[in-house]
């Protein structure tokens, strides 16, 4: 494996502009593959999710599922697409083992959704458009795995297994038309673009969008022209690069290579690239002519898909409100900074305070207990802080014993420790672990005589006027309570006694 | 006794069963002893499913006398074309790439028949993978004509068509693709349907050419194929393509076959010119009789019909080479490592794939490779679905004018084993009269017409029908029979020399 030589990010810019093109395939969740009735789920013993049709076996015929024919509308819709009133699959036919029929039943010249758009807001709040070609549906491929040989390659491996469970997942290819135009902020936006597609999936609920499972997975196309040249240069595809900053670092890379490529004077060869995590390079893949022939034709085994105008509009009534738009709503709706917006949006905490605040807590209260109590501990644990266990209607109740003057936040905090050792609700926590704040004025009111008694020159400063000495009593008066008692209450008692104005 | 039930016709033998006058067991057993006596010189058989074959029928014996509802065919036993998958039995297209070849699933048609208790007397031979007119191209050895046993029993389901012309099985599956199912029929004097496209469900028949591919009934009779094609008909969703259409009626349709006042279509370029005399003679005689029975004789033009065959070379074998890519030694069936060289994953797939397919089917997929490629994508595949939307044109004309029309099935009686097997062109010309009927989508049926003057040899009158009027084929088709069969005084099958001599050659 040769290492390319790169030119430095800011030297490319000096005489090229690049250009960017992706196809993002999302795998949608449906509950069935998407020609057989085999489940579509993640995870299970390799080939158990198979039938005769995933596998291939002679005699098998497909059937279209409607379920991702609707998912494939419902995102082509939310990318701002036309859909075809009919539109059909074809095959594409090569050779391949994880591929069961040796062809992979796709769509090639009548896209279920084409000509659409959708607009990437970058971390400044500059809008790029970005133009979509296409979406259209396809089926997954199997797993393989190559054993023994170098670096998991076909090439040289022992021998290779197979898991046909991926086999017939359902896939929307999403490829947009070239984008020019997004000079050095290019790896930016990449990553926002494909960061926009997986969130719009996630939003539709058509594909459960996680990247690290290949839910959502990117090819990313980069050429590099000299400035002011209309002509596009010759394009590197580089392939499944599964993670939203792998994304922006392929891109960058694969920028300064055509640049030291361009500059020695050579030619960039037209080939598909891998990624490399571990070294953020990409390295050469095979040659990919505009000319590989995959002999397409109609699929015979399946009649065209027809999408009625009345069904597209009934499934553009159930869209949900695009999260770019949401977010900015929300934002305003809760009133917080930009910063503080931005902090719950990258805590991923945003759905929760919504839920939250539906439950009736005041949006900044939500903020508060999500990102004080629940996101820090989200992150030792290593979980998302939806799923560390605590929900939006448990801090409800808890900041209602708060307000409530129940428990202090000290206080809540234990409580919110027991819901995680699963001690029950916040109110059984309370009672258990005997965490009520005193409230009976009687023991207070003695606490105040003697923490007064012990030091008669603060006393003496308070009735002077000097309210805010009334620090130090209260500090006595709750260290003799074991933090038990209600500092506002407190401090309302010693104002009354030594008949003071707050 | 044997001979009494091997002769009788699939509705005989259901109304003998249903009378309790005959055991489903002893006529299974029948069946089974027939094919004991005569698949040794006929070769229709490439499995003999014997103990399932009699464990249903005693299922069937054992449900009658308890008095439980029977379909009407339950106990009649079937043979089943090898390319229709079964479990419990192989399947193998006739090819050395699935031999042994077990399916974990049965075919949808399977599973009608096994619903409707019709014991499976096991699997029929055919052209490898159904490619060819003579079943010369099993990698199984050629199955003979029960008339002659030196001679070809058409293609590719010889298998089934001999195995009901010689008694071996009165009801029979084939598949029709581009006559398939109708030029065995005419070649081997008995009957054969191609239904309409979807009307059957494909699901679980080894997939040759997809758009074209029809299974459909083999009998001896015209009224046991209606019997037949009612059990298998109908939507299945597991077929796309399988339409939403009941088929309920045929068999009465059969039953009350009539002429009078149908208006009958001769396609002018479906006989005259390259269609052996007795052929055209046979053809005529049967319009006579059809006109005397107060139909109404009327010619037609299909001018697009001369490209058919040129363009179905191009459509089957393009569809023949996507469809055949799955055998390849990865998943099932053969597996042939490369002898020497390295061991690459394509090294294996071309190994298994060069040993496993036989000449022919390797010729279709090469020139289908070649007329998807880019660049010839146009011309070959794209030009020839145009001709096909210009073929399904001529067919509505011509069914404006007619009810249905008629043809030679074929343009000759039985050629001899061997005689085109070195001349694929000769051997797709067979096929010039059924081929239409595929690109179009329409369905059809070949029925005895005869035997040829020059040859004695049996001679097949094809009757065709706009999509989705199977019942109109059966009307005029059971019309027909009915007549000819008056002329003959009993069926023309009666008249096929008596097997069972060994004598190869020599049954004639």
């Amino acid at each position: 494996m040769s290492v390319d030589e790169i030119l430095d990010y800011d030297s490319a810019f000096e005489k090229y502009e690049p250009v960017l093109g992706f196809e993002v395939h999302v795998e949608l969740n449906t509950k069935t593959k998407m020609f057989s009735s085999a489940p579509n789920a993640f995870g299970d013993d390799p080939n158990t999710n198979v039938n005769e049709v995933d596998l291939g076996l002679p005699g098998v015929l497909p059937v279209v599922n409607k379920a991702a024919v609707e998912s494939s509308i419902k995102i082509g819709l939310a990318l701002n697409c036309q859909i075809a009133e009919t539109c059909r699959f074809a095959r594409k036919n090569y050779f391949y083992p994880d591929t069961p029929k040796n062809f992979q039943t796709s769509q090639y010249d009548e896209p279920i959704a084409f000509d659409g758009h959708l607009d990437i807001e970058l971390e400044d709040g500059e809008v790029f458009r970005v133009e979509i070609e296409r979406a259209h549906m396809e089926e997954d491929a199997g797993k393989l795995t190559h054993m023994g040989g170098a670096a998991g390659r076909i090439q040289g491996a022992d021998y290779s297994l197979v898991d046909y469970n991926r086999a017939g997942v359902p896939l929307v290819e999403i490829v947009t038309k070239p984008i020019v135009g997004a000079g050095k902020r290019a790896p930016e936006l990449a990553k926002a673009y494909v960061a926009a597609v997986r969130e719009i999936v996630k939003n539709l609920g058509v594909s459960d969008a996680r990247m690290e499972r290949g839910n959502v997975r990117c090819d990313a196309n980069v050429s590099l022209k000299p400035i002011g040249q209309e002509k596009f240069g010759t394009r590197s595809e580089t392939k499944n690069v599964n993670s939203l900053r792998a994304v922006e670092h392929a891109v960058r890379f694969e920028i300064q290579r055509h640049a030291a490529v361009l500059e020695a004077g050579e030619k960039v060869v037209q080939e598909t690239r891998h990624w490399h995590e571990d070294t953020r390079t990409t390295t050469s893949g095979r040659p990919k002519s505009d000319a590989d022939d995959y002999r397409y034709f109609p699929e015979p085994d399946l009649v065209p898909v027809v999408a009625s105008r009345e069904w597209v509009e009934e499934l553009r009534a159930t869209l949900p409100e695009p999260p770019a738009e949401r977010r900015k709503r929300l934002k305003a709706a809760w009133a917080y900074s930009d910063l503080e917006f931005r902090d719950v949006v990258n805590a991923g905490v945003m759905d929760l305070i919504e839920e939250t605040v539906a439950a009736g807590l005041k949006p900044a209260a939500a903020r508060k207990w999500w990102m004080g109590e629940v996101v820090g501990r989200a992150k030792a644990a290593e979980v998302e802080p939806g799923e560390l266990g605590i929900t939006p209607a448990v801090l409800v109740e808890v900041a209602a014993l708060v307000d409530g003057g129940k428990i202090n936040n000290k206080m809540a905090s234990q409580v919110l420790d027991g819901v995680l050792a699963g001690e029950g609700t916040p109110e059984e926590i309370v009672a258990a672990r005997g965490l009520a704040v005193v409230s009976d004025d009687g023991p207070l009111l003695e606490a105040i005589d003697a923490a007064l008694a012990a030091q008669p020159d603060v006393a003496e400063k308070i009735r002077g006027g000097k309210v805010q000495a009334i620090g130090a009593i209260v500090g006595g008066v709750m260290k003799a309570t074991r933090g038990q008692a209600d500092a506002g209450r407190v401090r309302e008692l010693i104002l009354e006694k030594l008949g003071v104005e707050g | 006794m044997n001979q009494e039930i091997i002769r009788s016709t699939a509705a005989q033998l259901a109304e003998k069963l249903a009378a309790k006058e005959l055991s489903a067991v002893e006529v299974t057993q029948a069946h089974l002893d027939r094919i004991a006596e005569v698949d040794g010189e006929v070769n229709a058989f490439l499995h003999v499913n014997t103990q399932e074959a009699l464990a249903v029928a005693g299922e069937v014996d054992a449900a009658r006398a308890a008095g439980e509802g029977l379909h009407a065919l339950a106990g009649v036993p079937i043979a089943v074309k090898d390319l229709i998958v079964t479990v419990g039995q192989p399947t193998t297209a006739a090819s050395k790439i699935l031999e042994g070849w077990h399916s974990p699933y049965d075919a949808t048609v399977v599973k009608k028949l096994r619903a409707a208790k019709m014991p499976i007397l096991g699997k029929t031979n055919l052209d490898e993978f159904a490619m060819g007119s003579s079943t010369e191209h099993s990698a199984y050895g050629p199955t003979r004509n029960p008339w002659d046993l030196d001679r070809i029993p058409g293609g590719s389901g010889g298998g089934s068509a001999a195995a009901v012309a010689a008694f071996e099985a009165p009801l029979a599956l084939g598949t029709d693709t581009g006559g398939s199912i109708r030029q065995p029929a005419s070649v081997t004097g008995s009957v054969g349907v191609k239904p309409t496209y979807g009307g059957v469900s494909r699901y679980g028949a080894i997939a040759m050419a997809s758009s074209l591919d029809q299974i459909g009934p083999v009998s001896r009779n015209v009224l046991d194929s209606a019997l037949l094609h009612e059990v298998i008909g109908g939507h299945d969703p597991f077929d796309s393509t399988s339409l939403q259409e009941s088929w309920a009626g045929l068999a009465d349709a059969a039953r009350n076959g009539d002429v009078k006042g149908l208006k009958i279509g001769i396609i002018k370029e479906l006989h005259g010119e390259g269609y052996q005399t007795g052929v055209e003679n046979r053809f005529n005689e049967s319009l006579e009789l059809l006109k005397a029975a107060g139909a109404e004789i009327v010619e037609v033009s299909c001018p697009n019909f001369q490209y058919a065959l040129g363009a179905y070379y191009l459509i089957m074998p393009s569809e023949v080479s996507s469809n055949l890519a799955k055998f390849d030694g990865v998943r099932f069936g053969l597996r042939v490592l490369p002898e020497e060289g390295p061991m690459t994953i394509e090294r294996v797939m071309a190994a298994t794939r060069a040993a496993g397919f036989g000449p022919e089917v390797k010729r279709r997929i090469i020139l289908g490779t070649y007329a998807l490629s880019a660049g010839y994508y146009d011309a070959y595949y794209g030009s020839a679905q145009k001709v096909r939307t210009l073929i399904q044109r001529d067919f509505e004309a011509a069914f404006a004018q007619a009810d249905v029309l008629i043809s030679p099935t074929a343009p000759t009686t039985a050629f001899k084993l061997g005689e085109k097997l070195n001349d694929p062109l000769a051997m797709y010309l067979n096929d010039v009269a059924t081929i239409p009927a595929n690109m179009a989508g329409v369905p059809g049926i070949s029925i005895p017409g005869g035997l040829a003057d020059e040859d004695g040899l049996p001679v097949g009158i094809q009757f065709l029908a706009p999509a989705r009027q199977d019942k109109r084929l059966y009307r005029a088709a059971g019309a027909l029979e009915t007549l000819l069969e008056e002329k003959w005084g009993g069926p023309l099958l009666a008249q096929a020399p008596v097997l069972g001599s060994k004598a190869l050659g020599g049954a004639k």
